[in-house]
């Protein structure tokens, strides 16, 4: 299966900025569908990325994230050619991982 | 079959007793080890997204209220065409930052998203999140070990949660 995970890392100089982009309904569990019934929870809770075995940012989610979820952050000390792991738990245990090469 | 009405009896008192107490530790140390924990991976914090207000959430996610800051630049659209989908990115000149946290005042969960900041990060998040319709985005940066927030007004012309 494809990774759910696209991520772009890019370093200049000594920060390196990273953009993820993450395939998941977040579906609140407060939305009706077509029928009037409620579409269940299913969200993405954690969200963790690894660089040299630590995490370097992490986020604790609920069900007002966007569906398929975007977020930017920047982080110190990762160089051209490094690897990112990227990975996310959702409410259901479903998990996805990915390692990105930092450019 | 008595013996085994009590067994399970015995064994779901001991598993309540178990969860009431990690509940009450987790509670209680919350806001000693927060910035030890920023670091590690965290415990997913389960209560906060339940909690219906942002005092509320925020108080259960760090045990304390935030003060006010222009130190914390939240960069909201003024209108949101489609509420499902809401940029919302906060920077901040605070030195020390563990965690920044955004909340939704009139969603039916407060609470949309707490990041983690460990030290050589940048004190800088942009996300997508949704809003039920016009509302106070709050925004929390937690700085050596004290709360500042900012807020920002954003109308809302079509609602993200349905209905």
């Amino acid at each position: 299966m494809a990774s759910t995970i696209r991520v772009r890392a890019t370093a200049s100089g000594e920060t390196t900025e990273v953009q993820a982009l993450i395939q998941h309904p977040m579906d609140s569990g407060f939305v009706k569908d077509a029928k009037g019934e409620i579409i269940p929870p299913h969200f993405i809770q954690q969200l963790t990325f690894e660089y040299d075995g630590k995490p370097v940012f992490s986020a604790d989610w609920g069900g007002g994230v966007s569906k398929d979820p975007y977020v930017k952050f920047a982080f110190k000390g990762a160089k051209k050619g490094d690897d990112l792991k990227v990975s996310w738990v959702d409410n259901k245990g479903a998990t996805d991982t990915t390692t990105a090469k930092i450019q | 079959m008595t013996i085994k009405d009590n067994g399970f009896l015995a064994t779901r008192r001991l598993i309540l007793q178990g969860a009431g107490a990690t509940a009450l530790i987790g509670l209680g140390n919350l806001p000693f080890l927060a910035p030890a924990l920023a670091a590690a991976n965290d415990k997913y914090p389960e209560e906060a997204f339940k909690a219906k207000n942002e005092a509320d959430a925020i108080k259960v996610l760090y045990g304390k209220t935030p003060e006010a800051s222009d130190k914390v630049k939240m960069d909201a659209p003024e209108i949101a065409e489609n509420g499902a989908v809401v940029p919302v990115s906060v920077t901040t000149s605070l030195a020390d930052v563990s965690s920044i946290t955004f909340l939704v005042s009139e969603n039916p969960v407060a609470l949309v998203a707490s990041y983690h900041i460990p030290a050589g990060t940048v004190p800088s998040v942009g996300n997508r999140i949704k809003m039920a319709k016009t509302s106070n985005v709050i925004v929390v940066v937690e700085a050596g070990g004290k709360l500042y927030s900012a807020t920002k007004e954003v109308k809302v012309t079509v609602g993200g949660c349905g209905g």
